[in-house]
């Protein structure tokens, strides 16, 4: 009898053990500095419950991830849970039927309470069920300006973007590139939103991006926004660097006088150990308008037969949407949490600038959510053709542009 | 087990019949058919199927549009560009590395000392992978690091070497780098084709007092001919798909002045969720090579049968 009791009692810690400790492979792009140390507070607070994350880093920016991601799920070999930009990105995969539903998750943690602003939880959501997490907000309209540099230059670091132009000469008479870019296509794309939301205001950029309007892509105000773009594309020769966090540094060592970049950015400067209005400054909206793109990354889950890993998934899910983890990720990453209900005392200037922007609702949509990323993709080619090419000019640009929101989807 | 039922297949199928001739060999093949017929045949066919239709993430077999994706791919600035990338870059490549092949094998068949050294110094780059060239190359021709800098430091302060970041000739910048990858084995290829030309025709030339480059051109390249259209095949097909070279070197840049088409296949596939388009690309790619191989392989083998 004792042994049959003993040996049931194994049996049933062995079950149980088996039963709730299961491995996660977690697929994402964040492998900059500041981006892993973010990532890392999603895994210590998920192995600090008895489940392993096992980090599935890709390096080389979403543009190289997000295709590996997709054809693995795709092709029937699917991570347990994975990064992507939400909005369109996903949506095709999610109405195939390939990623988890977590409504019951977030109906149970009122999740509809506390995401703010909610429009990050209606691109998670399709047809009246949520789909992904949104872990942060990003915005991309920031301008990152080196003090260092502006003193090498003799000004004074400028406020907003048309300050910044005019500064730009004296930049380059002290042997300092005005603008850092990188030359990846997304980061031009990236520098025209924001130049857009600066030079031709709000309602123009809603006009286009949200109606897909191609008459006030085509108006007056428009070629403002190109002409803008096409003095910014003389200010960054010399800077011929690829990735964004390679860009961001030639601004912290003060190579560079700016860089238009996203809030994202700031890691590599928290990383670098510089301080916000000492070191650096950052100006969102360019700091003419100030308002912010709210993109921003979220998870998704794909389904898996196993129901002890949807359980896994599903805890995952609401650890990373919980007040300390949102707190601990962001603090790190620079971008801001996706509730409006944390502390963020820790947090340094220009995520505060950021959270204040957010608090009165000086909110847009993020390219990636109101376009495809067929739309997207050419909107890239046609920046980074442009800010490569001084041969193209003004009208040229305009014209190929109003064609492809004509088509947009 | 499968040895010894081939083996009685083989032994029972004695039969006249021209069907069962070399039947073990037939078994053998069949894998390699099957892969022909479905992989490469099916998969082209429904690729180019699938080049008709508004397949987006996912392919969409009953959302046909008819040439609307043709119509968009030659109406993109970046399609073109690629084009003409690769017409350049092909048409360099295929007779530099001919060229350079040629004279190094011809260098090298001159039976000089410490051949195998030469031989295995100049294969050598042929081991590494694309990327890896690339990679080498970006920082040979970065002008802080490489090239550019070396020469400067010898005193030619003005010396100006910057292929990558000039976008109108960053091609030939990739060029470079395809050329110092690929012509080692063009070498070894006609090398090993030249050792096989018999010893009495180099005998025979030197008698009638034939110089050696005339031996070359008049006598040992048309012996060599299957050597060449070997090598000739090999180049095209690396060519037509390169891709990694120039991922690895420029990712396209500056701009979209290093892009190739089969970047832009790859790119518009995964990238920009637009399988279509991106079907459309390759088949275009695919008539391109069949431009190519068709007249090729008629002037090949159908001239043959008829003479």
């Amino acid at each position: 009898m004792k042994l049959t009791t003993k040996l049931l009692a194994a049996t049933a810690m062995v079950a149980a053990s088996s039963a709730s400790a299961v491995e996660l492979e977690v697929t994402h792009w964040w492998t900059s500095g500041g981006e892993a140390a973010a990532v890392s507070e999603f895994a210590k607070a998920f192995n600090a419950t008895e489940h392993t994350w096992v980090d599935g880093a890709i390096a080389g920016s979403g543009g190289t991830a997000r295709p590996i991601i997709i054809s693995r799920i795709l092709g029937g070999d699917p991570m347990h849970a994975t990064q992507l930009n939400h909005g369109r990105q996903a949506e095709e995969l999610v109405e195939a039927g390939l990623m988890l539903d977590l409504t019951d998750v977030a109906e149970a943690e009122g999740w509809a309470d506390v995401v703010n602003p909610s429009r990050l939880l209606d691109s998670c959501t399709l047809d009246g069920k949520v789909y992904c997490v949104p872990v942060n907000i990003h915005s991309p309209q920031w301008l990152w300006l080196s003090h260092a540099a502006y003193e090498k230059a003799g000004v004074d670091v400028p406020a907003d973007w048309f300050e910044f132009v005019d500064s730009a000469d004296a930049l380059k008479e002290a042997g300092v590139v005005p603008l850092a870019m990188g030359q990846q296509s997304w980061q031009t794309n990236l520098a025209f939103g924001a130049i857009m939301v600066a030079v031709g205001g709000t309602d123009l950029y809603l006009d286009v991006l949200t109606n897909k309007n191609a008459e006030a892509a085509a108006s007056p105000e428009m070629t403002k926004v190109f002409e803008a773009f096409a003095a910014a594309r003389l200010l960054s020769e010399g800077s011929n660097v690829q990735d964004w966090n390679q860009a961001t540094n030639l601004v912290i060592t003060g190579q560079a006088g700016g860089q238009i970049h996203g809030d994202w950015a700031q890691g590599e400067f928290q990383v670098a150990e510089q301080v916000a209005g000492t070191d650096y400054t950052c100006l969102p909206g360019l700091g003419v308008n100030e308002i912010i793109a709210t993109g921003g990354d979220a998870f998704y889950f794909p389904k898996s037969d196993d129901p002890e890993i949807t359980a896994a998934q599903k805890e995952l899910a609401s650890l990373m949407i919980s007040r300390e983890v949102q707190v601990a990720f962001n603090l790190k990453k620079g971008s801001l949490p996706i509730r409006g209900d944390v502390d963020l005392s820790a947090a340094n200037d220009c995520m505060k600038k950021g959270l204040a922007i957010l608090a009165a609702g000086n909110v847009l949509p993020d390219g990636v959510n109101a376009f495809s990323a067929d739309t997207q993709g050419q909107i890239d080619d046609l920046t980074v053709e442009f800010w490569n090419d001084t041969s193209i000019t003004v009208e040229d640009a305009q014209a190929r542009y109003v064609g492809i929101i004509e088509d947009a989807d | 087990m499968a040895v010894t039922d081939t083996g009685q297949t083989g032994a029972g199928a004695k039969k006249p019949s021209p069907l069962f001739k070399n039947l073990t060999a037939k078994i053998a093949a069949i894998p390699m058919i099957m892969t022909a017929l479905v992989v490469f045949i099916g998969c082209t066919l429904w690729t180019i199927y699938h080049s008709f239709t508004k397949s987006r993430l996912l392919p969409a077999p009953d959302r046909w549009v008819g040439l609307e994706n043709y119509e968009r791919l030659w109406s993109e600035n970046r399609w073109i560009v690629s084009i003409e990338n690769l017409a350049i870059y092909g048409a360099c490549s295929l007779i530099l590395s001919l060229v350079i092949g040629f004279i190094l094998a011809a260098l090298l068949d001159r039976k000089i000392r410490f051949e195998n050294t030469i031989r295995t110094i100049i294969l050598y780059p042929f081991a590494l992978s694309f990327v890896v060239t690339g990679l080498v190359w970006q920082w040979i021709l970065n002008p802080q690091l490489g090239l550019q800098n070396v020469v400067r430091g010898w005193g030619w302060e003005t010396f100006t070497f910057d292929p990558i970041n000039n976008a109108d000739i960053v091609i030939y910048g990739i060029l470079i780098a395809g050329i110092w990858q690929g012509s080692g084995f063009v070498m070894v290829l006609l090398l090993a084709g030249m050792r096989g030309i018999d010893e009495d025709v180099w005998k025979a030339s030197r008698v009638e007092g034939i110089p050696a480059w005339k031996t070359y051109i008049f006598i040992v390249i048309p012996m060599m001919r299957p050597v060449f259209v070997t090598a000739l095949v090999i180049i095209s097909a690396g060519i037509i798909k390169v891709y990694d070279l120039v991922v690895a070197q420029t990712s396209g840049g500056p701009g979209i002045a290093s892009e190739v088409p089969a970047k832009y296949v790859i790119e518009k596939m995964f990238t920009s969720q637009n399988l279509g388009l991106g079907f459309a690309a390759s088949t275009m790619m695919l008539l391109s090579v069949l431009v190519v191989l068709i007249p090729w392989a008629y002037l090949e083998f159908g001239g043959k049968k008829n003479g």
